[in-house]
């Protein structure tokens, strides 16, 4: 319970020496996952796990500990610990514990009882009948190669010596499905889910028919010749892009001189078309939370405003070392102190669909998905190429599938070369909404 | 760990619904780091968890809890919770009486972490710091870790296996970030090994460092890499990376048995060039991927998958060598006791070949030699892959000439494999890696001695 977590962590934060900052961070979650194949389960698992954090801030020195377990004799070891740890730490005056900065949370509703009182065999038969909705779509489907169904409710408490007592708890529940569709020559994969905080509510027909689009439509792709041209993004990989684009826009890269916009407050760093917001108060965003990982309110911060980059997202001590407040953007888990992150971002809608921004493209290319972003992209210089998939446009229309190709620029350059926003904004299960971005000469590396 | 009379009994409950087989996995996990970034020494993190998972199998279905409560109450709880998920309702009692086998670790510990002073990991964090910033004025940024783990581990089944492990690892990596005209570049070196801290006897940290450091000074005179196709020659050590995706995923029997991999159906066909031996190997000792036993307590073992470019078998964890009634090949395992265990690789390298490397890029009249990689993907269903270049060069008229900058490289697995027509003699491990598969990542080892490729597509930014 959410109330054994706050009084857990008060007994911690009680025991604080005389001059020590103390912090404790108590997480909670219950969880279950069903993964279904050929009519059967082929697993079924479900777990409670628990976990406590230990910041100590000692003579402008810091020390951490964490345990994955609640046991008194574990969370007295984690204790002594962090103490220790903090006598080899650097001097550091900046150093200090977040305080109450008097930004109320806001209320979301992230937290739904009926995950509680779906019984284990509804998670089964939903994902039974995901499976047997998506193998019956289309004759081109070889196998559905998995369908899993997964609920899970956690809580989470932070409290310290400087005055901050917040705990908060929220559940979610998705199934997916992965879809083998082709022949003997060609077999190409596709992935479709479906969220929601509700188990009820799960959109089977969405998550079916997405993978069986994705997977159908690459049938027969081939490798495209090398140009430069212009892409539209799909909605999901759109939202893998600003999520790297908001990591540069991190207090702690600007900081320690990592970022590539680090000099550039105020400049016209994008399009005019592009303003790009992290809002955690958002009660659509699937990362939507009350309070950071410091125990502050979350906030809605414009990050870029109309093209003019207006803010970095800063922790308590980024904040202080750069001479701004928190913005409610300390980002972590029960086993690392506090980092700066964006939560949930999005970027300011259009009001075209995807389909009337394809429409005004002569030659041009829909990147359906991307692989290897994590390797290709180089946040600190700004450099990407990714391997990516997708479908030709030609005389403004969609045409034949292509594949085993990159796409390449730099973020610097990207931002700029945003011809249109899409109006298509969807709220993935990711801490970056989609929706479609057309941008113009990029290199496609193909045969 | 816990105690043989209990974990009998624990399996008796896990077995009470009518399992055919049943497991419990015991984990107990220390670790600590030590982080260097902006100058400073920023934070000294310890770590500990525990817990148990127990799994059941009952035909096709499988079972599984995890608990952190490694009590008998807690056990118990966890047990019925996975004989549950997995029940056929037929019910009864099975005896369970486990008989204790002992291994020998590929990697004996000369010392532990834990007991060296706090202090001396710090130092190393300095003089990490102090060298790479030595490089040059152009060094503008350095972020030096030091971590260690020591895991613990116990299997205990129904069918009387009783068997644990005690794995210790250690890790040194050092970023940099180099400011010059045209922006800045990064520069990364590591290493890691399944060792104590004598790990630093055999490398020196300030090399470590001003190898990362050259790296990002390097690549600020880089021009933007080609776009296209080109021959592209992969160095010794990290290209094995390559082959962990290009076609080390599409060996693992889960994708096999799903028909989700490129390569089902085909042993004993020829799937690589002649000159392919390719080997994932669990006992090379202290290399990153290397252990006793796997996470299902069966032995690590030297398993050759591709000798003279035919496939010879396919790598193997309990349930999928259940299914077909053969023998695990020792590949199962877990991120933690929270996982189930599933087919992964070990250390998985391409074997030594004849030519001088020097040769290979003497008879390449144009292209690219790829010094380092990172990470990689791999779309087991039709063996495309992408991997990214963090340092490589154009090759012109037989030699290595300027640095380019970063980008992927793409391919498809069983092509490249295919056409692979040379082999070096210089056969090295890379750097450690972290292999991510289902949303678990495990520790693992590559390795390869140059080798050329003459078409792989780069996708640089250069039209």
């Amino acid at each position: 319970m959410l109330d054994d977590l706050l009084t857990l962590c008060d007994s911690v934060v009680a025991r604080a020496k005389p001059g020590e900052q103390v912090e404790a961070i108590a997480v909670n979650e219950r969880d279950t996952e069903v993964r279904v194949f050929e009519g059967d389960v082929e697993s079924f698992t479900s777990a409670t796990s628990q976990g406590i954090g230990i910041r100590i801030i000692s003579d402008q020195r810091q020390g951490f500990a964490w345990a994955g377990s609640l046991d008194a004799d574990v969370i007295d070891s984690a204790l002594s610990e962090a103490r220790d740890n903090a006598t080899f730490g650097s001097i550091d005056e900046d150093l200090a514990l977040a305080e109450p900065d008097g930004v109320s949370q806001p209320e979301l509703d992230l937290y739904d009882e009926s995950v509680n009182n779906f019984a284990t065999d509804d998670k089964i038969a939903l994902a039974l009948e995901l499976e047997a909705i998506t193998k019956d779509r289309d004759p081109r489907v070889l196998l559905v190669e998995s369908v899993d169904f997964a609920d899970a409710v956690s809580e989470a408490a932070v409290v310290t010596t400087t005055g901050i007592r917040v705990g908060g708890r929220d559940s979610g529940s998705y199934v997916t499905a992965t879809v083998l569709a082709g022949g003997d020559d060609d077999t190409q994969v596709g992935f479709g889910y479906s969220v929601n905080r509700d188990p009820g509510k799960l959109d089977l027909e969405h998550a079916s028919s997405m993978a069986v689009e994705r997977s159908t439509r690459l049938l027969g792709a081939t490798k495209p010749p090398t140009e430069r041209l212009t892409v539209v993004l799909d909605p999901m990989v759109t939202s893998q892009f600003i999520g790297i684009i908001g990591s540069t826009m991190s207090g702690e890269a600007v900081l320690k001189g990592r970022s590539l916009f680090a000099d550039r407050l105020n400049d016209h760093v994008a399009a005019a078309s592009i303003t790009l917001v992290d809002d955690p108060t958002n009660p659509k965003a699937f990362t939507a939370s009350e309070a950071d990982g410091e125990g502050l309110a979350t906030r809605r911060n414009v990050l870029i405003d109309q093209g003019r980059l207006n803010k970095f997202v800063h922790n308590s001590y980024t904040g202080r070392r750069l001479g701004s407040p928190s913005t409610g953007n300390a980002v972590r888990g029960y086993s690392s102190t506090p980092s700066v992150g964006t939560i949930a971002l999005s970027l300011a809608p259009g009001t075209r669909d995807q389909a009337a921004l394809i429409a005004d493209i002569d030659n041009g290319v829909l990147i359906q998905g991307v692989s290897g972003l994590h390797s290709g992209v180089n946040p600190v210089s700004g450099d990407f190429s990714t391997g990516a998939d997708g479908l030709r446009i030609r005389n403004g229309e969609l045409a034949e599938p292509l594949r085993e190709f990159t796409i390449g620029s730099t973020l610097q350059r990207m931002l700029l070369d945003v011809i249109e926003v899409g109006g298509d904004i969807e709220w993935l299960p990711s801490s970056a909404a989609g929706l479609s971005l057309v941008v113009a000469d990029i290199t496609l590396s193909g045969a | 760990m816990i105690d043989q009379a209990l974990l009998e009994k624990t399996l008796t409950t896990a077995t009470s619904r009518g399992g055919e087989f049943a497991e419990i996995f015991v984990e107990d996990r220390q670790s600590s780091g030590a982080l260097l970034d902006d100058n400073r020494i920023e934070e000294l993190t310890s770590g500990r968890s525990r817990g148990a998972g127990i799994r059941v199998l009952v035909g096709d279905s499988t079972g599984f809890a995890h608990t952190a409560d490694l009590s008998e109450t807690g056990l118990a709880a966890a047990a019925r919770a996975a004989a549950d998920a997995a029940r056929d309702g037929t019910g009864g009692v099975t005896t369970v009486d486990l008989s204790p086998q002992q291994v020998t670790s590929p990697s004996p510990v000369s010392i532990y972490p834990d007991s060296v002073a706090k202090q001396r990991k710090v130092e190393l964090l300095n003089l990490a710091n102090d060298a790479a910033r030595g490089v040059g004025d152009a060094i503008s940024q350095v972020s030096v870790g030091y971590g260690d783990v020591r895991r613990r581990i116990q299997i205990a089944t129904s069918d009387g296996l009783l068997t644990g492990d005690d794995q210790v690892k250690t890790r040194f990596s050092v970023s940099c970030v180099a400011n010059g005209d045209a922006g800045m570049q990064t520069g990364r070196e590591s290493a890691g090994h399944t060792m104590g801290f004598e790990m630093f006897d055999q490398y020196d940290v300030t090399d470590l460092a001003r190898k990362a450091a050259q790296r990002a000074v390097t690549k600020l005179q880089a021009r933007p890499a080609p776009s296209g196709t080109v021959t592209t020659v992969i160095g010794k050590g990290g290209g094995g990376v390559l082959f962990h995706e290009a076609c080390g995923h599409g060996l693992e029997a889960d994708h096999v048995a799903k028909q989700s991999t490129v390569f089902a159906g085909r042993v004993g066909e020829l799937v690589a060039s002649p000159l392919v031996t390719l080997i994932d190997d669990g006992t090379m000792p202290h290399e990153w991927g290397a252990y006793a036993v796997d996470d299902e307590g069966r032995p690590a073992q030297r398993n050759v998958l591709i000798e003279d470019g035919v496939l010879i078998d396919f790598m193997w964890d309990e349930l999928r060598a259940r299914a077909e009634g053969r023998a695990s090949s020792g590949n199962g395992r877990r991120q933690s006791y929270k996982h189930l265990p599933m087919v992964r690789m070990t250390n998985t390298y391409i074997a030594n070949g004849e030519t001088d490397p020097g040769d290979i890029i003497a008879n390449t009249d144009s292209g690219i030699f790829v010094a380092q990689l990172g990470g990689g993907q791999v779309n087991t269903v039709n063996g495309d892959f992408v991997f990214g270049m963090t340092e490589a060069y154009l090759i012109e008229n037989g030699e290595i000439t300027e640095p380019i900058r970063e980008g992927n490289l793409i391919g498809n697995g069983p092509e490249v494999l295919t056409s692979i027509d040379a082999l070096g003699n210089d056969f090295e491990m890379g750097s450690p890696g972290t292999c991510g598969k289902d949303g678990q990542g495990v520790p693992v080892g590559d390795g390869t001695p140059t080798l050329r490729v003459p078409a792989l597509t780069v996708g640089g930014t250069a039209a």
